[in-house]
């Protein structure tokens, strides 16, 4: 069997090395040898989104990068949303809002659309709907959502 | 014990506190911060990787299976094949499941699990899969229904005749069953009609599309326990099932919920417990099994693709007199789609007096069928709801008017022989007329639609308890599990019924072991059923209250209310006595009679059937055929809104699943009876910038046998879904489609067909 790779990274703020095989992607080592399960697989194709992470301050299917691609760089997941005792103002709308049903597309969605809070902080229903395109939901049929990121948008231009 | 349930009856102008708000459910937070644990998210100490092996054949005889060499891959902790399950007899429906989770005799369709492989990592496993050695005798297949009806079509079952024919011949045959349901006399129904319509639909399966793929942990004890956590519908229906499969008792096995990331029905059976559990006894270690998507699509159910053909007749002062319908479901590669369902539901919500349907289900080489939310239902109503507009077309009819003049009230009797009690039917399309959108102009360009939908609704067999802990807060076990926030709704109305804060309610979804039966979570049974038992448990908690009160002030128990939270002296002759706190009374336990709670099991009955009307506004792109939803409205009988928001969550997620299922999803199969596509890229399901936002009306025509009033809410905003958009296309491009999805080259062709010929009439 081929050897291991060596990998060091941070996520979310914390140093963390790894073990693994060339052929595994990093949604595989969050989940598995990090058991940072807050990261979901839907699909394992780019196809879901329910693997967003940000990676190097961009916004990645965690499902179509291998793990030896994090060797020195630097993840944000799901686990690192929150600040301390605070949730992200994005985590606040969807409870308050009821963005979420089941709750497996949320992990995705909120790093996805913080990504796009990021860029863009007054992003109007359209652009969120086409940025958050690459994640699916099938329980909510989306409008609560999408009024969840508007609200915690507003709430954060007001500082 | 549903006694004091019972006597409370049922008192509308009640004042309520909690029912009816929108507070933040508990499953929430840990679920925005990626801690809550789903199917695939447990890990345990010396856990195995389980992959399956599945049959790249649509139809073929097993001939021999030779796991050697995998069994010799260093890293492969046990491999198991149909060998290691227990043979069960052909044509039960132990011998079906049992087969359908590990193929026996033959494969039935691609996709159909053939061996599996437990190993210490995933890719051992993968590994392993490749040096299983299986030789195939490829058969013919057949896809299509109406195909697989031909009496010289291939045969999947030998041993299978048809049921519900009298005299048939004792020859194979793919259609399981032929079942006819008629009331009244359509003959006469028919000669009283002015206008008649007469058309076929068809549609194709979707699939339920949950995101989260089946996932799950077994561990099989040393003593021959069973220990299994993952995704479900049900965890007592799991448990009886993976014990009649695997011939153990009940009692050793116990399955626990995760997290569930939707479900919609396909939850409700099981493909890979069994697996991992007989993969667990051979390695004595946990197995964990998580399907890919591939897996998903291939191998667990879609819903029935059908075939239909419809009748109704109307006279001219807008009366509808009779109907017919000869349908065919397509079920997969065994029984149990609920085909049933179809005619049952399909032309309920009018009270018709003269119906006659004829319904067949019949088995083909695809992966079997699984509920869908309204399993069977819409994709039949796709049909009816295209008739009944285009029968208020003809008659000059708004369409809403139409439905209303023939609407079923309480009283009528259906074709199953059901009398409706209170229902919301003529209140929902009175909603629907008044409603915002319905009042507001077409715009230039576009189509609207309207449709309307009925679901039975349902109760069954639930068990559940509460407990009052000793500082006075409240805990609930749960037998049902969760799909989309049932647990903060039973908790509002146990805190509403105990005058507590919902934040001193707490609800837990228990094990298989932890409770009684409950059925599964499924037909919007589980807020209305667990529900009910929760309140009957809070009502036999309240009344121990006022008994431990009655002992602590020494006066007869008639002589203690109970409200608000408190024990009070009904009056100033029973003493002056300081109410007594829940809290108060709680902290005495130890030295009274002990803990004060709550059990409830009933099998519950009175579930207020549902009814909703959707509006669709739609722009078709005459260049491309491509549909965009410009506008919809969801209005829907709900008895009465426990939590508003996930109740309007419901109308919305619902309709947005019935915009894919109308326009794009489907499953394509090539002539070598192999899905083509199985990815989320191929498989194309509704994604944000597809759809507006979904309005909804919330109607409340309370449920007269629920306490709160409630009626299920999950299935209904499917049904009128496909009908709906149908016929918004119809009214944009002057043709009603008849073919599910109503997908650009398909109606390309309609437009095509209208410019050179003026449409088919409507
Ligand atoms: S799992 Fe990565 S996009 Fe679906
Ligand atoms: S909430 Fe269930 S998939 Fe989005």
């Amino acid at each position: 069997m081929a050897k291991k790779v060596h990998v060091t990274t941070t996520v979310n703020g914390d140093e963390h090395e790894f073990l693994c095989e060339t052929s595994q992607t990093l949604v595989d080592v969050l989940r598995g040898e990090l058991e940072l399960t807050g990261t979901k697989e839907g699909c394992s194709t780019g196809d879901c989104g329910a693997c967003s992470v940000i990676f190097d301050g961009n916004l990645v299917c965690s499902c179509l990068v291998l793990a030896i691609e994090a060797d020195g760089k630097s993840i944000e997941t799901i686990e690192g949303m929150a600040d301390g005792k605070e949730l992200h103002p994005l985590q606040q709308k969807f409870l308050e809002l009821n963005g979420l049903q089941c709750g497996i597309c949320t992990p995705g969605i909120l790093i996805a659309a913080k990504a796009l809070l990021q860029r863009n902080p007054d992003p109007t229903e359209t652009e969120i709907r086409f940025w958050l395109a690459g994640n699916l939901c099938r329980c909510t049929g989306y409008d609560k959502i999408i009024r969840s990121v508007l609200a915690a948008a507003a709430e954060m231009r007001e500082g | 014990m549903a006694t004091i349930l019972e006597e409370s009856g049922f008192s509308p102008d009640r004042k309520l506190k909690i029912v009816g708000t929108n507070p933040i459910k508990h499953d929430g937070p840990d679920k925005v911060v990626g801690r809550a644990k789903f199917g695939a998210d447990l890990i345990l100490p010396g856990m195995l990787f389980g992959k399956i092996l599945r049959s790249p054949h649509p139809h073929a005889v097993l001939k021999s299976i030779d796991i050697s060499k995998a069994e010799a891959l260093p890293g492969v902790k046990s491999v198991v094949t149909r060998e290691d399950f227990p043979e069960l007899p052909r044509g039960t429906q132990w011998g079906n499941l049992s087969r359908n989770i590990m193929a026996r005799e033959k494969v039935f369709y691609e996709g159909h699990a053939v061996a599996a492989v437990a190993a210490t990592s995933e890719s051992i496993a993968k590994k392993a899969l490749k040096l299983i050695d299986i030789e195939y005798e490829v058969l013919p297949h057949v896809i299509d229904p109406i195909e697989a009806m031909k009496p010289d079509a291939p045969i999947l079952h030998d041993d299978l005749r048809t049921k519900g024919v009298e005299g048939a011949e004792d020859k194979p045959t793919n259609v399981v069953e032929r079942l006819d349901l008629a009331m009244g006399d359509v003959e006469k129904g028919f000669a009283e009609a002015d206008v008649v319509i007469e058309r076929e639909f068809d549609s194709q399966p979707m699939h339920q599309g949950y995101i989260e793929p089946q996932g799950c942990v077994a561990s099989y004890g040393e003593d021959g326990g069973i220990e299994v956590w993952c995704c479900n519908q049900g965890t007592h229906a799991y448990r009886d099932q993976i014990a009649a499969i695997l011939e153990t008792d009940s009692s050793k096995i116990r399955v626990s919920q995760s997290e569930m990331g939707g479900g919609f029905g396909g939850k409700v059976g099981f493909y890979i417990e069994p697996v991992a559990i007989v993969l667990s006894r051979m390695a004595r270690r946990p197995v964990k099994v998580v399907l890919t998507r591939n897996e998903v699509f291939r191998s667990t159910g879609p819903v029935a693709a059908t075939r239909s053909r419809i009748k109704m007749g109307a006279t001219k002062d807008g009366r509808i007199v009779a109907a017919e319908a000869e349908l065919v479901f397509q079920t997969g590669a065994f029984t149990g789609s609920m085909f049933f369902n179809g005619p049952m539901a399909m032309f309920t919500r009018y009270a018709l007096e003269n119906i006659k349907t004829v319904s067949y289900e019949v088995v083909s080489n695809r992966p079997k069928v699984a509920a869908f939310r309204a399993p069977c239902v819409p994709q039949i109503v796709f049909g009816v709801e295209g008739i009944v507009s285009e029968l208020a077309d003809k008659l000059g009819m708004d369409p809403i008017d139409f439905r209303l003049k023939n609407a079923a009230e309480e009283g009528y009797t259906t074709l199953y022989g059901v009398t409706f009690g209170r229902i919301g039917f003529v209140e929902t399309l009175e909603a629907a007329k008044k409603c915002d959108h319905y009042t507001s102009p077409v715009p230039e360009g576009h189509g609207r639609g309207v449709a309307a939908g009925f679901w039975f609704n349902r109760g069954g067999d639930t068990t559940g308890s509460l407990t009052i802990t000793p500082d006075g807060s409240v805990t609930i076990l749960l037998g049902t599990s969760d799909v989309a926030g049932s647990r903060v709704s039973i908790c509002m109305m146990a805190a509403e019924e105990l005058g507590v804060p919902l934040d001193k309610v707490r609800a837990v979804l228990g094990d298989s072991s932890a409770l009684g039966n409950n059925r599964v979570t499924a037909g919007s049974r589980t807020t209305f059923s667990s529900g009910m038992v929760i309140i009957d448990s809070a009502r036999q908690a309240i009344a121990e209250l006022v008994k431990r009160a009655a002992e602590i002030w020494d006066v007869p128990e008639e002589g203690v209310v109970f409200g608000d939270g408190y024990c009070r002296p009904s009056s100033s002759n029973v003493g002056e006595f300081e109410p007594l706190s829940i809290a108060e009374i709680a902290a005495k336990t130890s030295v009274s009679h002990g803990a004060i709670s709550g059990h409830s099991e009933m099998n519950v009955t009175g579930e207020g059937p549902g009814f909703g009307l959707h509006i669709v506004d739609v722009e078709v792109d005459k260049e491309t055929g491509r549909v965009d939803i410009k506008r919809y409205t969801v209005v829907e009988d709900a008895g009465k809104a426990i939590h508003p928001q996930q109740v309007e969550g419901q109308y919305q997620g619902g309709a947005v699943q019935g915009v894919g299922w109308a326009l794009n999803e489907a499953y394509v199969y090539g002539e070598d009876g192999r899905l083509q596509n199985s990815s989320f890229l191929d498989y194309r399901m509704p994604v944000a910038s597809d759809v507006p936002m979904i309005d909804t009306v919330i109607v409340e025509v309370p449920n007269p046998k629920h306490p709160y009033g409630l009626r299920g809410v999950g299935e209904v905003p499917v049904v009128p879904t496909l009908g709906a958009i149908g016929n918004a296309i119809g009214n944009a491009i002057g043709v009603r489609p008849q073919s599910l999805p109503m997908s650009p080259p398909r109606l390309l062709e309609l437009i095509d067909k209208v410019d050179n010929n003026g449409g088919n009439g409507s």
